[in-house]
């Protein structure tokens, strides 16, 4: 350290950083890359002084002073520069020289990262590692009376449905006087939730519809992804793509008039609407795009300036209440395509969720309800939102789906469950539960960018810099130079595998319980959790 | 595991015939319980097919308590068959008490009453005394339907048939269903021995259904007097079989349709395709998902046979058109035991998209695939 340095109320060292960048001299090569690559710039070539005393032999003559120069790369300690963890420095060594190690009794980083009177925002994660989802099992497991099923051979049904189910009694009716029906979509359980245009690179995205196309035409699984807010590109809109893709519109309506344009000009309808209004890592704030993120490209298909940041308001002037917003949104949606697409909201998981059920229930266009676990990831928002708003997935999908068998119109109206969903890399286990829980289909986002694109960010806050543009694999970011590194075509390869083994592995927890023609929607006689309390709540078996 | 065994004749039968068609099966269940569905009553219940008969158990406080709530609905007993066993009963037996059926005759202010209000009311009542003997573990009540009586009990189907003198000519009946064990898997419990029965309709099943908890939910909020009690897992397929033909109006060929419907690939040239995929949407929460054979008696005499998609359970239909008897059963040695007098060539082992149907005229098994065309037009 400088003599001079100050030392101020927000200095930190070294030891106070979570994350540690540890340097190997010998090894090192200087070639820079580690520097150039670093997303934050949390390290630097430094230059750096060494003084060496050397006593000579002898008693009379003093010891000399050497001195001498040599570089390396140096941490910077500045909260603003803080090393991430994302490790690019050390993918890009050729001698592995260099890489962030994790000091866990560094706490002192987040007494300072919020900075300028703005509390800290990021993207990513909840920075939660439990998983109550992790904690279920299924204990059901046929044995005799009814053997268990060969996952690899036997006959699987894994489908659900999308869309307004009409009763038995109601749809003999229908047929009989040849009535209008609910537009309905028999779908693969696991749907790619909303991450926008803005939100994901352009070759993510495209590495995405790739990989989904791919699903539906070569491996005939009827996988659909959700497009987020912010529109969709002209030319999927007027592609025979569309009908993979549920459009979402939210708040905002960011690329609305994009996709209003476009109607008279499908050739295809798209798989569903989904109006969201809230999502579970920021219940009631809304979407918020920052600007580092609103390139040219973002904001000529969002019909708005480039370089602004783009919160998507919470509320927005047509959505005076969520009685009246359902019932006007959903309806006027359903007319744009003449009623032949399903629509359906998406709601963050909270306390009132039980409300908008209830509005969907009587509403015959509504197609579903979309219901997001505060477990659910995002591209941006502030710490105190990510962590500690919002309802856990599980209980409200239980409550919800209770109260439609109380209303006797369970998976009439489909739940679509989402939030944490394979946060520790349990996709089909954790589907599987939310499933046996009560939900027609799980979504998810996260999981996506994880394993289809290689996702460096972690529930221990490692990376999760998604917000700002630098995201250093160049799936969240809009700047060239950095999307370039992922190639769409090794996504879309990804996305289909990780489909492939989740239908194999979900095939291996529904095959013992003796499940294959239908998807075990509601059956939580199959589940067992060592929580007395959480069994109480989810009226699930308690198991120890 | 349970053993199914149906008769159907033009004539009555003694019910000894199914009972003794079990006992060759008993390779296959442990003897411990047996449950009997008869109707098409013949002897003394010939002349009473208008009057419902309350079919249970009782304690002579039950018999007491039982008489005076009939009363109080203006009830009055027409005929009663009632047996009161005074040997010691069979090992794992316990004594009960009275095993009664008693033919009552129905109050004059029902009349005016629509049929399915007059259904539903002797359903209610049903459940009334039911719930009114769990309080107090005096009465037990199987039935109450006009043309039916239901008798069950844990043991032996075999010790049980002399326990109980089943081999009367007032329990001779045209249509028998008969199943050997109790519920094992759980707290013996005489509700969730099959056969499970409402208003006519009556079913029985081996094997375990895995779809079962989310089935009962759906029924359960359906808002049908009777869908209640599912001590078992089979009493859904009752159940689902009440719903499709009563409230739906379907016939019994399309229940097949509610509980295992045709995948696309089947479905893709049927004529009714349109129909049968909205059903199938439509019913996609009555989807059974367990090996099931099924066999039951609808309120017209016929019955039917079904598979689930995984026919692990093979039953077989076969019988004697010329002598008007038909058995179903779930192993054919007890097919072989009560009706050996048939053309074995003629048997009918229905596959997974199979319905075998006999009707009351006991001539022949109508088989109907789900791939046929639907005999009902909508």
């Amino acid at each position: 350290m400088l003599a001079e340095r100050p030392i101020t109320p927000a200095t930190l060292s070294r030891k106070d950083l979570p994350w540690q960048i540890k340097w190997d001299i010998n090894t090192c090569t200087k070639c820079g890359r580690c520097t150039s690559v670093c997303p934050v710039n949390a390290i630097e070539l430094g230059v750096f002084r060494k003084r060496d005393v050397k006593p000579p032999m002898g008693l009379s003559a003093k010891p000399t002073t050497e001195f001498s120069t040599f570089y390396g790369i140096r941490q910077r300690t500045d909260p603003a520069y803080a090393c991430i963890g994302c490790a690019m420095c050390n993918m890009v060594c050729p001698n592995n020289a260099i890489e962030p190690s994790r000091q866990y009794d560094s706490t002192t980083l987040q007494f300072q990262n919020n900075r300028g009177g703005q509390p800290r925002t990021r993207g990513g994660r909840r920075n939660n590692s439990e998983s109550l989802l992790d904690q279920i099992k299924f204990i059901r497991i046929s044995m005799l009376t009814d053997p268990a099923l060969d996952a690899g051979r036997h006959e699987f049904d894994v489908r659900t449905l999308l869309g307004r189910v009409l009763s038995p009694e109601a749809e003999i009716k229908c047929f009989r006087e040849n009535g209008w029906k609910p537009p309905v979509r028999e779908i693969y359980p696991l749907v790619i939730g909303g991450m926008s245009f803005g939100a994901l690179s352009p070759n993510m995205w495209e590495g995405l519809q790739m990989g989904v196309a791919y699903l539906n035409e070569e491996m005939n699984m009827p996988v659909r992804i959700c497009t987020g807010e912010g529109g969709c590109p002209p030319r999927l809109l007027r592609s025979r793509f569309l009908k993979y893709v549920i459009l979402q519109i939210a708040s905002g309506y960011f690329g609305w008039d994009e996709i209003i344009h476009a109607i008279p000009e499908m050739k295809e309808d798209p798989c569903a609407i989904e109006i969201k209004y809230g999502q579970g890592a920021k219940p009631g704030d809304g979407g918020l795009l920052m600007w580092y993120k609103v390139n040219k490209l973002i904001a000529a298909i969002r019909g708005v300036p480039s370089g602004v940041s783009l919160p998507s308001p919470p509320t927005h002037q047509t959505k005076y209440s969520i009685e009246e917003a359902v019932a006007k949104m959903i309806q006027s949606m359903s007319m744009a395509w003449g009623f032949r697409v399903p629509v359906y909201p998406k709601i963050s998981a909270s306390s009132t969720s039980l409300a908008v059920l209830n509005n969907l229930v009587r509403n015959p266009y509504a197609a579903g309800l979309a219901i997001d676990g505060e477990d659910g990831g995002t591209g941006a928002a502030y710490n105190v939102s990510m962590n500690h708003m919002g309802h856990p997935i599980a209980s409200n999908l239980r409550d919800c789906y209770k109260a439609l068998c109380v209303a006797g119109a369970q998976n009439e109206i489909p739940l679509i469950a989402g939030g944490g969903i394979g946060k520790h890399g349990n996709l089909a286990a954790n589907a599987a539960a939310l499933i046996m829980l009560g939900a027609s289909m799980v979504q998810i986002g996260k999981y996506v960018m994880q394993a289809g694109a290689g996702c460096l960010g972690s529930e221990k806050d490692r990376c999760n810099v998604c917000n700002i543009g630098v995201c250093p694999k160049g799936i969240t970011s809009q700047d060239p130079r950095v999307y370039r590194r992922l190639d769409p075509e090794k996504v879309a390869e990804r996305v289909v595998d990780f489909y492939l083994s989740f239908d194999t592995e979900l095939r291996k927890v529904i095959a013992p319980l003796g499940r294959s023609t239908s998807l075990p929607v509601g059956m939580s006689d199959a589940l067992g959790i060592s929580d007395k309390d959480a069994a109480d709540r989810l009226d699930i078996k308690y198991v120890i | 595991m349970c053993r199914l065994f149906a008769l159907t004749s033009r004539d009555p039968v003694s019910p000894m015939r199914a009972i003794d068609a079990l006992n060759v099966m008993k390779e296959g269940h442990d003897g411990s319980g047996v449950g009997l569905f008869l109707s098409g009553l013949g002897g003394p219940w010939e002349e009473l097919k208008e009057y419902p008969i309350l079919s249970g158990i009782f304690t002579d406080a039950g018999l007491a308590r039982m008489s005076e709530y009939m009363t109080k609905n203006g009830f009055q007993s027409k005929y009663s068959a009632t047996f009161k066993p005074d040997v010691e009963p069979p090992v794992g037996t316990p004594k009960r008490g009275t095993y009664a059926s008693i033919a009552f005759r129905i109050p004059d202010e029902w009349k005016g009453m629509t049929r399915e209000q007059a259904d539903r009311n002797l359903v209610q009542m049903r459940l009334d005394l039911r719930a009114m003997g769990e309080a107090e573990g005096d009465i037990m009540v199987f039935s109450f339907w006009p043309d039916t009586i239901m008798i069950k009990e844990v043991g032996d189907p075999l010790a049980i048939a002399g326990y109980l003198k089943l081999d009367r000519e007032e329990l001779y009946a045209r249509h028998i269903l008969a199943q050997g064990r109790q519920n094992t898997n759980y707290a013996i419990n005489l509700y969730a021995c099959h056969p499970f029965f409402i208003e006519g309709i009556s079913t029985m099943t081996n094997g375990e259904n895995t779809a079962f908890v989310p089935i009962r939910e759906y029924l359960m909020s359906r808002g049908v007097t009777g869908y209640q009690g599912y001590q078992s897992d089979s009493e859904v397929f009752t159940h689902i079989a009440h719903y499709a033909t009563k409230r739906l109006g379907l016939d019994i060929s399309s229940y097949k349709h509610v509980i295992t419907p045709m995948n696309d690939d089947e479905m893709r040239d049927h004529p009714d395709r349109e129909f049968l995929s909205d059903l199938k949407r439509a019913c996609r929460k009555l989807i059974i998902d367990g090996p099931n054979c099924i066999i039951g008696c609808l309120p017209d005499g016929s019955m039917f046979m079904a598979q689930d998609r995984k026919k692990l359970r093979p039953g077989v239909v076969g019988g004697n058109p010329e002598l008007g008897i038909y058995g179903f059963s779930s192993e054919i040695c007890g097919l072989n035991a009560a009706i050996p007098e048939r053309d074995r060539t003629k048997d009918f082992q229905p596959m997974h998209l199979d319905t075998a149907i006999v009707g009351p005229d006991c001539r022949e098994v109508l088989q109907c695939s789900q791939k046929d065309p639907l005999r009902q037009q909508l």
